[in-house]
């Protein structure tokens, strides 16, 4: 017989005190009986969250074990309160077949720690132009439902348009990274006043705002589901906010970071804040706040993508573009959303858990707390802060952004599947292979 | 002051004792005996990761004229072209004991790497980075301006100059632009649309497309040097278009106002941004502002080095 865990004191998303007890992978009930062998985890003052869904991570796993492996995201996601995170495919080898995405999956199973759902390319080695075996990983033990060139955008309309089109035999998803490449050629980041005087050459909004507005056209005609990963700018939110008010299927995510970080940020020539998509201004951050408020901006997916000190220890335009985000993301939430008033819990809920559960099709992820339900959560204390330090991340990687910075919320429990990944803030598998 | 950056890195005071220090040690040069025993002893690395010859022989005069000992370190050959890392070539110039490294680099803020990073702690002078700036340059140009057309003046103001050319690309004008208008010099910019940086409404000049517009009103023309491979890049349809527009020819000098100079700060494309009728006539001040290049550039070294600049008569 399983252990059994009652968790106690805490307060639901929705606002409602109840206590749950855990057993055999699933809530069991809301209270716990006389003479219950239950461990108690008191729970009192904190929030209990379904477990974070992350449908933008890169694991690296298989290729590039030295910046991070399947075993050292989940680690890392299990710190971050994940219980389920999607793997990109931009590995090496590429996530293009259905032997890649089971293998990484199968990664995913032996760490253990939260489920691992692979996303596979859409173009055979991310380079646009000739479809993935889509249908074969779609049908694999992966079960891909998400689709995604990330890193490379599918440029070329006509491929763009046929993908859609192909994965509506099983209700998939294009989760688009929008980016001209002509546009943005050795561009360094965000075009503007800042890039004028730093001399890196810039990287216009327009860029990501066309390959937006031409791809929700697409997924009209087509009649199709898509997905733009990772909005930066003011722009791309009123694209999406017309596609929407026009009933296209399209959903959107927004970083943790391009929700906190500006492009001035590009002044100290530090690569640690080297990303694709830049950084932007200031008004695209409120833009993007707000849209996440409203429900324009559908989701929160982190882009974690770590990178070994040598890629960021060097001279910015041959540095690598890329942050950690995994064991920060739900602080940020908290702190540009949760104590600005533009989400509440119950909102931080379903924009981190539950709509990219139903997005990526996740079974058993995004839950309500239900008895019967498998027990993947989160419990945060928002009363409390940590400061991040580069030197404790449960990464393989040390690229964070926010180094040095105290941040609101202590993720104090993750639960996968009925047991504790995270306890006391502490991960429960010490080892780090 | 530690390091040369940027020219944001100077307060006014500070580049204009830069300019006056420059001045004292111009004596030095124009000696039969071209040596100040300052910085002996000093060791001094002329780290040149893109090719620069002129902007490396000028620091080079410049440290060897205050007796430093000097290092070349240029990329062809080197381990820089080898792939070698900026930090582990910082490492390597910090063991050898450098006591500054001058830097010049096609990656904007290389220099900037380099002196906030723990890899070295020498003094760092920034000979040009990618396209972001080249503050000895416009130091050189200011000193050069002084000179000609300020009467004794300390500052720049109520000067009026005209940068013409691919201001997107070119870190001199960038460090120009914060210089001249630090110094009190109002700057209009001249250029196609297509070579302006996105931002440059923000910037402290005036923009024109239209060379003609401003030829009249400038008291110094300053050309930018424009590389070919713009073309490719469409920015511009051909070097003939560029050249009827933005060139510098006898025809626009005939409306230059009286008194008023022509500066670049080379190398020339003659022919394509400048006449060479043009480039060795009476009003440039070309080949001067490279043997100014040398004074001002001993100016940075023995500030940085040692701390303070040179009062004037001081030397005498």
């Amino acid at each position: 017989m399983s252990k059994k865990y009652f968790i106690t004191g805490g307060i639901l998303d929705d606002g409602s005190k109840k206590d749950l007890l855990v057993s055999d992978g699933k809530i069991i009930g809301y209270e716990n009986p006389v003479n219950s062998s239950a461990e108690i985890i008191n729970a009192s003052g904190k929030i209990i969250l379904p477990g974070l869904v992350d449908l933008h991570t890169h694991l690296r796993e298989p290729g590039k074990e030295d910046s991070e492996t399947v075993l050292s995201a989940s680690r890392a996601g299990s710190k971050g309160g994940f219980t389920a995170l999607s793997a990109m495919p931009n590995t090496s080898p590429v996530a293009d077949t259905a032997g890649v995405v089971e293998q990484v999956m199968r990664l995913g199973i032996e760490a253990g720690l939260c489920d691992v759902f692979p996303i596979g390319a859409v173009t055979k080695n991310l380079d646009g132009r000739e479809l993935s075996e889509i249908g074969a990983m779609a049908d694999s033990a992966a079960v891909v439902r998400i689709f995604s060139d990330d890193g490379h955008c599918v440029s070329n309309p006509a491929v763009m348009r046929r993908a859609l089109e192909y994965v509506k035999k099983f209700d998939g998803v294009i989760a688009q990274h929008a980016q001209d490449p002509d546009l943005t050629i050795n561009a360094q980041m965000n075009e503007g006043i800042i890039s004028s005087v730093l001399g890196l050459k810039g990287w216009p909004a327009i860029a990501e705002e066309a390959i937006i507005a031409r791809d929700v056209l697409l997924a009209d005609h087509v009649q199709s589901r898509l997905h733009v990963c990772h909005v930066t700018t003011a722009g791309g939110v009123e694209i999406i906010r017309w596609a929407k008010a026009r009933g296209i299927n399209v959903t959107a995510e927004v970083t943790p970071h391009h929700l906190l970080l500006t492009d001035d940020l590009a002044t100290s020539y530090d690569p640690v804040y080297k990303v694709n998509p830049p950084l932007r201004t200031e008004k695209d951050i409120h833009a993007l706040r707000e849209a996440l408020a409203e429900g324009v901006i559908d989701i929160v997916a982190t882009d974690h993508a770590p990178h070994p000190a040598e890629n960021k220890e060097c001279e910015w335009q041959e540095a690598a573009f890329g942050m950690l985000g995994l064991e920060t993301a739900l602080s940020i939430i908290a702190l540009t959303m949760v104590e600005t008033n533009l989400l509440d819990w119950k909102g931080v809920a379903q924009r981190f858990s539950r709509t990219p559960a139903q997005i990526g099709r996740y079974a058993h992820q995004g839950g309500e707390f239900k008895v019967g339900e498998m027990a993947n959560l989160t419990v945060i204390d928002p009363a409390a802060s940590w400061r991040v330090d580069r030197d404790l991340v449960a990464s393989r990687s040390r690229n964070t952004p926010f180094h040095g910075m105290e941040l609101p919320g202590v993720i104090t429990e993750t639960f996968f599947k009925g047991v504790p990944t995270l306890r006391n803030a502490q991960l429960m598998q010490k080892e780090n292979s | 002051m530690k390091h040369l950056l940027s020219i944001n890195d100077l307060s006014q005071t500070q580049a204009i004792s830069i300019l006056d220090t420059a001045l004292e040690l111009a004596r030095v040069s124009d000696a039969p005996m071209k040596k100040l025993p300052t910085l002996r002893g000093r060791t001094i690395v002329n780290l040149f990761a893109e090719d620069s010859t002129r902007t490396r022989i000028s620091f080079e005069a410049a440290a060897k004229r205050l007796s430093a000992d000097v290092i070349n370190f240029s990329a062809k050959g080197s381990s820089v072209s080898k792939g070698e890392s900026l930090k582990d070539t910082a490492q390597t110039l910090q063991a050898m004991g450098a006591d500054a490294v001058i830097i010049r680099h096609q990656a904007s803020g290389a220099p900037h790497r380099l002196a906030s990073s723990e890899w070295m702690s020498g003094s760092v002078i920034n000979a040009g980075d990618g396209t972001h700036e080249h503050p000895s340059q416009a130091l050189l140009d200011s000193y050069t301006l002084r000179k000609h057309l300020m009467h004794g003046a300390k500052d720049l103001k109520g000067l009026h100059v005209a940068i013409v050319g691919d201001i997107l690309h070119s870190r001199v004008a960038r460090s120009n632009v914060l210089l001249l208008s630090k110094l009190g010099a109002a700057v209009t910019v001249v250029a196609p649309p297509t070579l302006l940086p996105v931002g440059i409404e923000k910037w402290a000049v005036k923009v024109s497309y239209d060379f003609d517009d401003v030829i009249a009103q400038a008291d110094a023309i300053m050309m930018l040097r424009v590389q070919s491979e713009r073309m490719q890049e469409l920015y511009f349809p051909n070097a003939r278009e560029y050249s009827r527009y933005f060139g510098l020819n006898s025809d626009r000098v005939k409306r230059m106002k009286k008194d008023s100079i022509i500066m670049h700060p080379g190398p020339m494309n003659r022919g394509l941004e400048i006449t060479a009728d043009v480039a060795d006539s009476a009003r440039s001040v070309i080949v001067e502002q490279v043997s100014n290049g040398v004074s001002v550039r001993m100016a940075i070294l023995y500030t940085l080095l040692t701390g303070e600049g040179i009062e004037a008569g001081a030397l005498v």
